[in-house]
C-alpha cells in the first residue's frame, strides 16, 4: 500500500519540551500538573510541599494551622453570579476548608493595571468585603502594585489565608480507604459555562450564574458532627475529573463512579454539547467532593443538603480495593471507561 | 464529521434565503444560527446545527422510528419464542 | 435535551445489545468512518457491549488527523506572520506540525484565534481591515457548506483581507481507498451521518455494490450506533450488501441540495494527500477559479516541504483500520497525548487519543 512505502524513519522534536509557557500550563490539567511536579516541587523541596495538598498543614506550638494561597486572573472581571474579588475570597477560604481548617485571616495582594477604572476596583473591593463577612474571615493585610498600561489584565489578585484546625482528623488522599463513599456536593459546570458565556457572548434563556460559594461552614459542620472525613477536594479548574484523578493517584486505590449519579443542569449540558466540552472537566467554584466511610454517607448527605448555596449532593461512587490508582466511570448506558486528566485546556471542537 | 447538535428554532429573521438567521435553543442555551441551507424551516422546528449552520430539519416521525423498530423487534422475538 | 437524551437510554441500549448478540453467528469486522462516532463509541463504551465476534475498527474519519503535515506547517508559517490573524476551529490547535503546533505559535505572540463558525472569521476580517485574516478550512463534506458560505459572503461584501487555507477531504474516496487495499479486513461500514446529511447517500450505492459491503448511514448517539451496528450485522448474516439509512431523522437520500449547490459553486474536486495514507485522487476540495483569490496558499508565499512522520507511528494503519491503537508498540508509552507521534493521538477524535483517554487498560491487559 502506498502509505507504507512513503514512511521514512525521522524522529520529530518532542513537542512535550516547552520552551515557552502555554495557556494550558494554567489549565488545571496534565500540563499544569507537570509544571508543578517537574519544576516547582523539586525546586522548593520540603515535606509540606511534598504532601501536594490544597493547603499546607502544620503544627506550631499548640495549634495546628493551615496555610494556603491562590491567584485570580479571571476575565471578564464581572460575570453572572460573581466577580474576581468574590472568587478570590471564596477560593482561598475553600482551600483552607478542604484542609479541615476554620478559616481565620486573609491577605490580599492587588496588581493593578494603569488605566483601570477606580469605580471597578471599588466594586471589587466591596464584593470582597461582603464575601469575607459571609465566609466569616477578615482581610488583615495586603499589598498594592500598579503596572504600566498593557502589562496587566486590568487586575490580578493574590490571596493567602490562614486557618486553624480544631479537631484530630487527618484529611488527605492517603487517608482514603477502600469502601469509602465519594460524595459530590452539587451539579457541575455552572462556573465554567458562566465565564465562557460572558467571554464568548453566549446567550442563555435564563442566565447561568457561577456557582461560586464559600464551603467552610458545611465542611466544619460535617466534621464537628462526627463524620469521619478522609479526604476533601474543592472542584476548580480541571473539574471533577481532575480532582478524582489526582486523589486516585495519590491514594493508590481505584475510584469507581457512575455517570447517572453526576448531576449537570440541562442548560450547562446544552452548552457542552454545542461546544464539544465534557462537563466532567468544567471549572466549578462552589462544589466539593468528600470521601467518607460508607456508614457515614446518609448523615453527611443530610448535612450537605442544608448548605444554603443551592446544593444537590449525591453519592457518585465508591473507592474500590483494586490498587490501580485510576478512575473508572460507568457510562449512562452501562459500559465502563477510564477517566483521565485533560492534557491542556479543553478546546471547543467541531469534530 | 461530526459535531452537529439538534436545537429548536425560536425565531427567524431575514427574508433573503442566504442571509436568513434563526435563534435556536439547545436545551436552554440560545445561539444565532444561519438558516441559509434550510429554507423551509419555521419557528418550532428542530434543526441539526454544525458550526453555526443548520444542515437539516429533524424529521420527528423518523426520529420515533428507532424506538418503534425496537418495539417491533421485541414483538417479533416474542412471536418466534412463542412459536418454539 | 430533545433528540439527544432519548438516544442515550440505558434500557433501549440493552435491548439493542441483546438483539446484536442474538443474530451474530460469525465473526465480522465493521468500520466506522467518523471521528465523532469513534468518540461516542469509546466514551460510552459501546464496543464493550458488542459480542466478541464483532470487531469495530476506526477509519479515517477525522479530518483533523488526516490533514497532511505540510499543510499544518504552512498554517504555522502563515500564523507566525506579523500582520495575520489566524482563525481556526479548536480541534486544529494542538495538532503537531514538523516542529510545533498552532498553540505554540500563539504562545510566541502570534494572533491565533479559536472560532466557532467560519462566519466569525469573516466578521473578524471586516472588523480588522488593516490585517490579513486567514481561516483554516478543515473538514469533511459536513463543514464544506459553512466554509463555502463564508467565502461567498466575503466576496459579496467585498472583504478583501480574508482568505482560507483549504484542507477539505471527501469520505467516499477514503472508503474506496480502504476497501481497495489488499489488506482490507473491513466487511461493513457505518457511514458518517452528518456528512450524509449534506451529501445524501447515493454515492455509497456503487461502493456497496462493487465491493459487496453493507453501508449503513449512522448517527452519533449510542442508540444510533447500536442500531447501525445491528443493521450491518443483520445484512452480513443475511448475505446482503445494501445502503441503509439509520439516521433518517436527519439524512435524506438526496441530502441537502442548497448546501451542495453552494459547495459546487465555491469548491471543485482535487486530489488530496491524507496524512498517514498518502495521496488519493479526487478526494479533496479546492477553491474554483472564480474564488481563487481567497486561497491563502497562493496569497501568502508559503513554501511547503515534504515532512516525514516518526518511524514508529502507525497512524496510517490505524486510520485504515488495519491496526488498532493498542496494537501499536508505542501506544501509551512513548506515544501519549503529551508526546504525540501522529495526529491520531493529538486530535480528540483521533482513534489513538480516544483509546488513550478511555481504554488504556486494554493496553495494560495486552501487556500482562
Amino acid at each position: 500500500m502506498k502509505a507504507q512505502e512513503s514512511f521514512s524513519p525521522v524522529c520529530p522534536i518532542p513537542i512535550a519540551e516547552y520552551p515557552q509557557i502555554l495557556l494550558a500550563h494554567g489549565g488545571g490539567g496534565k500540563l499544569m500538573h507537570q509544571l508543578i511536579e517537574k519544576m516547582f516541587v523539586p525546586a522548593f523541596k520540603n515535606s509540606l510541599l511534598g504532601a501536594r495538598h490544597d493547603g499546607a498543614v502544620f503544627q506550631t506550638g499548640n495549634a495546628r494551622l493551615a496555610f494556603t494561597t491562590d491567584s485570580y486572573v479571571v476575565h471578564p472581571l464581572f460575570f453572572p453570579g460573581g466577580d474576581i474579588g468574590k472568587l478570590a475570597v471564596y477560593g482561598t477560604v475553600n482551600d483552607l476548608a478542604m484542609c479541615g481548617a476554620r478559616p481565620l485571616y486573609l491577605s490580599s495582594g492587588f496588581i493593578l493595571e494603569e488605566g483601570l477604572e477606580t469605580e471597578k476596583l471599588w466594586r471589587i473591593v466591596q464584593s470582597m468585603k461582603q464575601a469575607a463577612d459571609l465566609a466569616g474571615v477578615e482581610l488583615v493585610t495586603g499589598d498594592t502594585k500598579v503596572v504600566d498600561r498593557g502589562k496587566g489584565d486590568e487586575i490580578f489578585i493574590n490571596t493567602a489565608g490562614v486557618g486553624i484546625i480544631e479537631h484530630e482528623l487527618i484529611i488527605s488522599p492517603r487517608e482514603v480507604q477502600p469502601g469509602d463513599a465519594i460524595l459530590l456536593s452539587g451539579d457541575l459546570g455552572r462556573h465554567g459555562i458562566a465565564i465562557m458565556a460572558a467571554r464568548e457572548g453566549l446567550e442563555f434563556e435564563s442566565e447561568i450564574e457561577s456557582d461560586c460559594a464559600p464551603l467552610a461552614s458545611v465542611i466544619l459542620k460535617m466534621i464537628y458532627e462526627g463524620i469521619e472525613v478522609h479526604c476533601l477536594r474543592d472542584l476548580t479548574r480541571g473539574g471533577l475529573a481532575s480532582a478524582l484523578v489526582e486523589i486516585a493517584e495519590a491514594s493508590g486505590w481505584q475510584i469507581n463512579i457512575e455517570e447517572n449519579q453526576i448531576e449537570v443542569r440541562e442548560d450547562v449540558r446544552g452548552a457542552c454539547e454545542i461546544l464539544g466540552f465534557d462537563p466532567l472537566y468544567l471549572a466549578n467554584e462552589g462544589r466539593f467532593i468528600a470521601f467518607v466511610p460508607q456508614a457515614h454517607t446518609e448523615h453527611a448527605l443530610e448535612i450537605m443538603k442544608l448548605h444554603p448555596f443551592d446544593s444537590t449532593p449525591a453519592q457518585i461512587g465508591t473507592v474500590s480495593a483494586d490498587m490501580t490508582g485510576g478512575v473508572i466511570l460507568k457510562s449512562r448506558i452501562g459500559a465502563n471507561r477510564i477517566v483521565d486528566m485533560f492534557t491542556g485546556e479543553q478546546l471547543p471542537r467541531i469534530c | 464529521m461530526c459535531l452537529a447538535v439538534p436545537g429548536k428554532i425560536i425565531s427567524i429573521e431575514g427574508d433573503d434565503a442566504v442571509f436568513r438567521r434563526g435563534r435556536v435553543n439547545f436545551g436552554g442555551i440560545v445561539k444565532d444560527v444561519s438558516l441559509a441551507y434550510v429554507p423551509e424551516a419555521k419557528p418550532g422546528d428542530y434543526v441539526v446545527v454544525h458550526v453555526g449552520f443548520a444542515l437539516s430539519i429533524v424529521d420527528e416521525e423518523e426520529a420515533r422510528k428507532v424506538f418503534e423498530y425496537l418495539r417491533e423487534m421485541g414483538e417479533l422475538e416474542e412471536l418466534t419464542e412463542g412459536a418454539i | 435535551m430533545k433528540f439527544i437524551d432519548e438516544y442515550r437510554d440505558a434500557g433501549a441500549a440493552e435491548r439493542f445489545r441483546q438483539m446484536i448478540h442474538n443474530i451474530t453467528t460469525k465473526e465480522w469486522t465493521l468500520m466506522e468512518v467518523c471521528g465523532g462516532q469513534t468518540h461516542a463509541i469509546v466514551k460510552f463504551g459501546i464496543d464493550e457491549l458488542l459480542p466478541e465476534k464483532i470487531t469495530l475498527v476506526h477509519g479515517p474519519g477525522c479530518p483533523v488527523c488526516v490533514t497532511p503535515l505540510e499543510l499544518i506547517d504552512k498554517a504555522i508559517q502563515i500564523a507566525s506572520k506579523p500582520n495575520v490573524i489566524f482563525c481556526s476551529f479548536g480541534d486544529m490547535l494542538r495538532v503537531p506540525g514538523s516542529e510545533k503546533d498552532l498553540l505554540m505559535v500563539k504562545a510566541a505572540g502570534g494572533d491565533v484565534r479559536i472560532v466557532y463558525s467560519p462566519l466569525d472569521a469573516v466578521k473578524i476580517a471586516r472588523d480588522n481591515p488593516e490585517k490579513q485574516v486567514v481561516f483554516f478550512a478543515v473538514g469533511f463534506e459536513t463543514t464544506a457548506p459553512a466554509n463555502a458560505m463564508a467565502v461567498h459572503q466575503a466576496r459579496a461584501f467585498g472583504v478583501k483581507n480574508f482568505s482560507i487555507l483549504v484542507s477539505h477531504v471527501l469520505v467516499p474516496p477514503a472508503i474506496e481507498a480502504v476497501l481497495s487495499s489488499p489488506e482490507c479486513r473491513v466487511q461493513a461500514f457505518l457511514a458518517a451521518g452528518h456528512v450524509c446529511t449534506v451529501m445524501g447517500y447515493t454515492e455509497y450505492e456503487p461502493l456497496a455494490k462493487k465491493y459487496r459491503v453493507p453501508i449503513v448511514v449512522t448517527g452519533f448517539e449510542p442508540l444510533d450506533i447500536l442500531q447501525g451496528v445491528f443493521l450491518c450485522v443483520k445484512q452480513l448474516e443475511e448475505g446482503r450488501f445494501e445502503v441503509e439509512n439509520q439516521y433518517a431523522r436527519s439524512v435524506r437520500k438526496e441530502g441537502n441540495l442548497p448546501a451542495q449547490n453552494l459547495v459546487r459553486e465555491v469548491f471543485c474536486i482535487v486530489p488530496r494527500k491524507w496524512r498517514g495514507v498518502g495521496e488519493i485522487p479526487e478526494s479533496g476540495l479546492g477553491l474554483t477559479e472564480e474564488y481563487a483569490e481567497f486561497d491563502a496558499e497562493s496569497r501568502f508565499e508559503v513554501s511547503g516541504y515534504t515532512a516525514e512522520e516518526p518511524a514508529e507511528c502507525i497512524s496510517g494503519l490505524v486510520l485504515q483500520g488495519i491496526k488498532k491503537p493498542n496494537e501499536c508498540p508505542a501506544f501509551g508509552t512513548r506515544c501519549t497525548p503529551e508526546h504525540p507521534f501522529g495526529a491520531t493521538m493529538v486530535s480528540n477524535e483521533g482513534a489513538c487519543a480516544a483509546y488513550y483517554r478511555y481504554r488504556r487498560h486494554l493496553a495494560k491487559e495486552k501487556a500482562a
